[in-house]
């Protein structure tokens, strides 16, 4: 991308020539994919409830599915935000729910009995990678509980606090440039 | 050349580029020595503000030796001298740069059409920050080609390290005209929401003008710590009422005047309701800003009071009481800064000893360190409160 703009860069200015390190570690990296994923599988789940319902013998339920494809969608749009581990997070609990919603079609009389079996399967995959991403993400954004310092000896004021307060309240805002130059000169004179 | 090049949302990157050249005869080449990272910056680091580019380098608070000025600078700079450059660039002879309104020059932003598009007229243009202020390079590299260099730097006198002349380039002088704003009085209680860089600034600045009380606002300890040794009464949001202790350290009457550098970007959290609703719209592109504590500053204001918001905001926000405002007869003064309008006085007052802003400095590092320390810095991780580095 940076080659593309490259090219709307004036003369004098500085172009990527080679790209270093990223801020982006691979827990970010991650949480974008699953939240992509998220909003891939959210819009389908929105937009053919009946594809899915029907190869999971689960027919009578798009409504679910569509709410299902809702929250898919919120979860995914907080993964690409800077709160990814909440986004995370709540797509660990929806993959609860959704295993939750899954198992009572592995029922013996469900002729999609197969498909709900690698479902849950695939579910549950997510669900290892998503518990990975989220403790990962946690753990790099976090505040550690550890020391705080407090910085009580930095008040800024060389001459001590006391010695400060109102130290500047000779001071009058110049109206113009005009005013600036000509206070400065008198200053110098 | 290093350079901390802007790739896409929280991706930042130390890339290898090109040097900059001279391109116009009143451009200077600055070889920076030491620059920094703004709270400001974040807003571009989570891709809030739109009109960056992938390749775009990143910052605005440099400072360096001149090494090579163009034909039209005219002796007004001259290789080897010690600059810091503002954030603003002007050009110093139009109509608004005369009056001393730099933040606003007619000339400097080179990109007018865009800008004019989005914001009615167009602002000056700033380094580092977006294609609707130009689209010119930042200064979170080795080199940086200056635009007007003639008008756009602030002599550096040899007495001051680079630690206390940085930070002429923005959130002093930020903090200085976020207080100066308020048209302080000897009997006003002044109240500063955020207690980062400029918020420290913004209190410095209100007790040097002479404020009878300042009370500083967060709910970062370090941070709160750092205020309170610049002489405010804190208030940590997370723990305690805002509206309540504010009306009892103000015998019920209010501040007079109200400190805004938090900006588009206010805490989120379940205790403050309107946080939560304003960052959802964020995320569905319904609203821009999340605008809490102009809320709060609107309602717990003294009426007749001064609203003064160097907190940066980027487009629209929502449910602003706009009742309130106008049947308290508040006054709400805001802007970019106008560096170029303080900085002579803000020189005096650091030689004199009246102010050493090197305080805030929590950590020093190198430019290839810059990208983990966005990270840092945005996460609020270490006791970071001010990131320097050292190209």
């Amino acid at each position: 991308m940076t080659y593309l703009t490259n090219i709307t860069r004036s003369e004098g200015d500085p172009k990527v020539v080679r790209s270093g390190p990223s801020s982006l570690a691979s827990s970010d990296r991650l949480a974008r994919g699953l939240g992509w994923f998220s909003l891939g599988l959210g819009l389908f789940e929105l937009l053919a409830p009946h594809k899915i319902t029907r190869a999971l013998g689960m027919e009578g339920k798009e409504g679910l599915v569509r709410a299902y494809g809702a929250r898919e969608i919120s979860s995914g749009v907080l993964c690409l935000t800077a709160e990814k581990n909440v986004g995370l997070w709540s797509r660990v609990g929806g993959d609860a729910v959704d295993i939750a919603t899954l198992m009572p079609a592995m029922r013996e009389d469900n002729p999609k009995r197969d498909n709900v079996a690698l479902a849950l399967a695939a579910v549950a995959g997510i669900t290892l990678l998503d518990i990975a991403g989220a403790e990962a993400a946690t753990v790099r954004h976090k505040r550690s509980p550890g020391n705080r310092q407090q910085y009580r000896d930095r008040s800024g004021f060389p001459k001590g606090l006391q010695a400060s307060r109102g130290a500047a309240k000779e001071f009058q805002a110049p109206r113009s440039s005009a005013a600036l130059r000509a206070r400065s000169s008198a200053k110098a004179a | 050349m290093k350079a901390l090049v802007w790739h896409g949302k929280e991706d930042i990157r130390c890339d290898t580029v090109s040097d900059p050249k001279i391109e116009d005869p009143r451009d200077a080449i600055v070889k920076v020595t030491s620059c920094a990272i703004c709270g400001s910056d974040l807003h571009l680091f989570h891709n809030y503000i739109p009109a960056m580019m992938p390749g775009d380098v990143m910052g605005h608070e440099m400072m360096g030796e001149v090494v090579e000025v163009g034909s039209g600078v005219n002796g007004h700079l001259r290789k080897g001298e010690r600059i810091v450059v503002p954030f603003t660039i002007i050009c110093g002879e139009c109509d608004q740069c005369k009056r001393g309104n730099f933040s606003v020059c007619e000339r400097s932003n080179r990109k007018k059409n865009l800008a004019e598009k989005v914001f009615g007229h167009a602002t000056a243009g700033l380094f580092g920050y977006t294609h609707l202020t130009g689209g010119y390079p930042g200064g979170q590299a080795e080199y940086l080609r200056v635009p007007f260099a003639d008008a756009t730097h602030i002599k550096v006198p040899d007495s001051l390290t680079d630690e206390q002349a940085l930070f002429l380039g923005d959130i002093f002088p930020t903090g200085w005209q976020a207080a100066v704003q308020c048209d302080i009085e000897p009997t006003d209680t002044v109240a500063v929401w955020g207690c980062g860089p400029v918020g420290q600034m913004a209190i410095r600045s209100a007790i040097l003008l002479g404020a009878e009380q300042v009370i500083a606002i967060d709910c970062i300890s370090e941070r709160l710590g750092m205020a309170e040794a610049g002489g405010a009464i804190t208030i940590n949001f997370m723990e305690e009422s805002v509206i309540e202790r504010l009306s009892e350290l103000t015998g019920g009457k209010g501040p007079e005047k109200c400190i805004d550098a938090i900006g588009m970007e206010a805490h989120v959290s379940p205790s403050q309701p309107d946080t939560v609703l304003d960052r959802a719209k964020q995320m569905m592109l319904l609203e821009n800003d999340r605008p809490h504590v102009l809320r709060e500053m609107i309602y717990v204001c003294r009426p007749g009071g001064t609203i003064s918001i160097p907190g940066v905001y980027s487009g629209l926000a929502d449910k602003i009481p706009l009742g309130q405002l106008m049947n308290k007869g508040l006054t709400i003064r805001t802007g970019q800064t106008h560096v170029n309008r303080w900085t002579d006085d803000l020189v005096r007052r650091i030689e004199e000893g009246q102010i050493d802003p090197s305080f805030v400095i929590t950590h020093t590092v190198s430019l290839e360190q810059g990208p983990e320390m966005y990270k840092v810095f945005r996460d609020k991780q270490d006791n970071c409160i001010k990131v320097v580095l050292k190209p």
